[in-house]
């Protein structure tokens, strides 16, 4: 019954959402209030009916329905209670019904919000929201039907692929998601402001909460992908400059953009043009890292061909880009800048420059990811471009973001001054460079990281003779220290959370180039009571021993490490073997530290473990990846505040 | 306003299309085909208790054309769906000088035993207890299909389930090879 019982669901939901979708772009046209309603309670509808769905999807997991073709092939009988959970998302089609189910639940919360208000977009905003549930809907039905029957009924599943099998999976595709769909919202709007010809600011003074939530939720996306990189796959690293990952950074960098220029045209009425093709380059490459994931027309770690899904994708992909820019171009007359750069020592240029540059960044991710083809379009040959060709663009174009987000936030509007200049920046940059001076006289000889450490004082310097200005403003009106400085957090709490996430990205920074710079690594083969040293750390194997697990076999090995000061711990890295997998999945084990984490991966071994070869790494700083993450939360946490500075 | 800038701002849903053409473009290719450096190599040697009793090797197969099947039980939807296949290509070459082996990799006997009865194979198939074989061949994923000429030389290899199609011609290409 389930199989056909979800079908059913998913295809009266697509009909609901069409529906929705037309009625409310006619209403949109001529303004008949009946409609609205209606296609409202479609929305409604669709929300419960995806609800209905992945509730169902879910139950058949718990139970072991292998009557469910996608439940048979991502579970087994020995696969772990939250893993069964979790494997809901764990492939293609369940994947599709989380983004479909999160994108009904933000078209609700845009109803709820909404239905009262900004009565001209609202139509067309529904519109597009149920379009895009829509094609969502429609893949649910024909490319990627989570809920086909299998017959004859297995007996037993086929499992979850091992590599699934970790915390970090049950959060990443989560939070990443809801980056994605997050962005639906603010392109929504932006058509509405399209089709309706209200090209002003109120789409933007509506949706920047939406967009920086769409933001933070991708980041963090994309952080958790990280650390599941490095704890899981065991190579060592947390980012390859796979066209996986790339493709979840494109929107990730064009929204960067997109909240840094937001700002100048609800400030000066600029960029308008700039700012809706900003919006829609966003959403579009949501659904092109989509497409690029599951169409399997790049070669990847992730990917996986599915069958006519890329075409789907792409003829949504196209259907996107051709009617929103066609939108754009037909509003051209009325999308004239009211203000204009009037120096380039201002905030508006500067933020023009980091716009700039995000979007070079964007520009190289992308036509290094889609190199291959377009090489094996041209010259016939296929040829990858790999992580130095990233970096080589990249870094410069990080560093000089890493600069301009010192300087953006506390140059004058129009037309800096000189004493503008001085006062702001003459400390901040004299610290930065005293900073890399002293790094340099400690023994840093990395350039790249003597660069990033004087940018991050910087910054930070900026932050910090800011922030110490207006506490002692505040402190002159009367208050003490600590009401000056939650006073402000809280009144100013838009730039302040910005600050916040600025530190955050400054402490990622470091980690990145830290570790790029002072990672140490070996291989080697150790027999039973020998020791390998590194940077410090003097590792011995002490032997192995195999085990049954739940769902799968394991050779667990048994190292020793201790440093020079007498500390001693033991390791148990592991390799995995489950029946379901060709080869063996590596199970790392670590200690982390804030400065410096031990790594060990068990390679191959001698069947009566007298021998064994390992990876040992010590990496350095990569920890401050995650605590980024952590001040990153602070900071966007604080920047979402309801606004009190007019009720106040 | 001047005709340039009126048609001009067009330009911008048109610089879409050329990239949807490239994207559409990658279709064409087939990111399953993956190489491997065996082809040309003479198939590595291998003996196996198959499920039915008898032993078979690979070494007395010589000089006719052979066709090595790697699957496993669990492995739905592309083992399942060749299944009828490779038996239907065993019923039609069988007289012909050519052997099909199925070789069972990480499974258990129970299963692999099942899936044999479900499809009614009657062309011999071993368990590779020690994964001894698929590492050899260099196995990546089940279902892999490997064709070796009469002179024992790997000439092919199908990633993924294999269709009639792909069967006979590789096995006809072979057989049309005089020793």
């Amino acid at each position: 019954m389930t199989p056909e019982l979800g079908y059913a669901a998913t295809v009266v939901a697509f009909g609901l959402a069409l529906y929705g979708s037309i009625a409310s772009a006619v209403a949109g046209r001529t303004g008949r209030t009946a409609l609205v309603q209606s296609s409202e309670r479609a929305a409604v509808g669709v929300w419960i009916l995806v609800t209905g769905c992945m509730l169902l999807l879910v139950y058949a997991f718990l139970t072991f329905d292998f009557s469910v073709r996608y439940v048979a092939i991502n579970t087994n009988r020995g696969t772990p209670f939250y893993y069964r959970i979790t494997a809901l998302w764990g492939a293609l089609e369940g994947s599709i019904i989380l983004w479909t189910w999160m994108l009904a639940l933000y078209t609700l919360i845009v109803v709820v919000q909404y239905r009262r208000r900004h009565p001209e977009f609202y139509p067309w905003v529904l519109s597009a929201m149920m379009g895009i549930a829509a094609f969502f809907l429609l893949v649910m039905t024909i490319p990627a039907p989570p809920f086909e029957r299998l017959t004859p009924v297995p007996p037993d599943g086929r499992g979850l692929n091992p590599l699934l099998q970790d915390s970090g999976m049950i959060t990443h595709p989560v939070a990443l998601y809801l980056g994605f769909t997050g962005f639906t919202v603010p392109f929504a709007f932006a058509i509405a402001a399209l089709a309706t010809g209200r090209i002003g600011d109120e789409w933007i003074t509506i949706t920047r909460r939406w967009t920086v939530i769409a933001w933070y939720f991708l980041a963090l996306g994309l952080l958790i992908g990280g650390w599941w990189s490095y704890h899981v796959l065991g190579w060592g690293g947390y980012w390859a400059w796979d066209p996986v990952e790339n493709a979840a950074v494109l929107p990730w960098l064009t929204g960067t953009a997109l909240l840094h220029s937001v700002m100048i045209q609800e400030r000066r009425r600029m960029l308008k043009i700039w700012n809706l093709t900003l919006v829609i380059l966003t959403f579009s490459l949501t659904i092109f890292g989509t497409f690029l994931t599951r169409s399997g027309i790049i070669g990847s770690v992730h990917a996986f061909s599915q069958g006519s899904i890329g075409a789907f994708f792409l003829g949504f992909l196209a259907l996107v880009l051709l009617t929103s820019f066609s939108l754009l171009a037909w509003r051209m007359d009325r999308l004239k800048a009211q203000g204009e750069l009037d120096s380039i020592f201002s905030r508006e240029s500067v933020f023009l420059l980091n716009n700039v540059f995000l979007v070079a960044a964007a520009f190289t991710v992308f036509f290094g990811t889609i190199f291959p083809l377009l090489s094996e379009a041209v010259r016939g040959v296929k040829v990858s471009v790999g992580a130095p060709f990233f970096n080589l663009v990249n870094i410069p174009l990080f560093l000089g973001l890493l600069i301009l987000m010192g300087v953006g936030p506390l140059i004058a509007w129009r037309r800096a001054s000189a004493d503008n200049l001085r006062r702001n920046f003459l400390m901040p940059t004299a610290v930065g460079v005293a900073a890399a001076v002293i790094a340099r006289a400690l023994g840093i000889a990395n350039s790249l990281v003597l660069l990033c450490i004087a940018a991050v004082v910087f910054v930070t310097g900026t932050i910090v003779l800011d922030f110490l200005r207006a506490v002692r403003a505040r402190r002159r009106s009367g208050d003490g220290w600590a009401a000056a400085t939650l006073g402000l957090l809280r009144r100013q709490n838009r730039r302040y959370g910005g600050f916040v996430v600025h530190l955050g990205i400054l402490v990622v920074a470091l980690g990145v180039a830290g570790s790029n710079a002072w990672s140490l690594h070996t291989e080697t083969t150790l027999g039973r009571g020998e020791s390998v040293e590194l940077g410090g750390y003097r590792v011995r194997f002490d032997g192995l021993r195999a085990s049954e697990e739940s769902n799968h076999f394991k050779v667990t090995g048994t190292f020793t490490v201790s440093n020079g000061v007498g500390s001693r711990d033991v390791l148990y890295p592991a390799k995995k073997y489950y029946a379901q997998e060709q080869n063996p999945i590596a199970y790392v084990d670590y200690r982390l530290g804030l400065i410096e984490d031990v790594y060990l991966v068990l390679g191959d071994f001698a069947r009566d473990g007298s021998q064994a070869t390992i990876k040992l790494q010590v990496n350095r700083m990569v920890s401050w990846l995650w605590l980024g993450g952590l001040v990153l939360t602070l900071g966007t946490g604080l920047a979402i505040l309801p606004d009190r500075k007019k009720a106040a | 306003m001047s005709g340039s800038t009126r048609w001009g701002r067009w330009a911008i849903p048109l610089a879409a299309i050329p990239v949807i053409v490239l994207l559409a473009y990658g279709f064409r290719t087939d990111p399953r085909a993956i190489p491997t450096p065996l082809v040309g190599k003479p198939a590595a040697a291998f003996r196996l208790k198959t499920f039915d009793g008898p032993e078979i090797s690979l070494e007395g197969l010589r000089g006719r054309v052979v066709v090595i099947n790697f699957w496993a039980s669990w492995c739905y939807p592309a083992c399942y769906e060749e299944a009828p296949v490779l038996e239907r290509g065993w019923r039609a070459y069988k007289d012909r000088e050519v052997m099909l082996v199925g070789i069972n990799i990480q499974d258990k006997e129970e299963p692999a035993k099942r899936f044999l009865a479900q499809f009614g194979h009657t062309f011999p198939n071993a368990p590779d207890p020690a994964g001894r074989v698929s590492v050899d061949y260099g196995v990546y994923g089940v279902p892999e299909t490997f064709f070796i000429d009469r002179a024992g030389r790997i000439r092919a290899k199908h990633v993924g389930a294999v269709t009639d199609a792909i069967f006979s011609a590789n096995v006809d290409r072979l057989l049309a090879e005089r020793p």
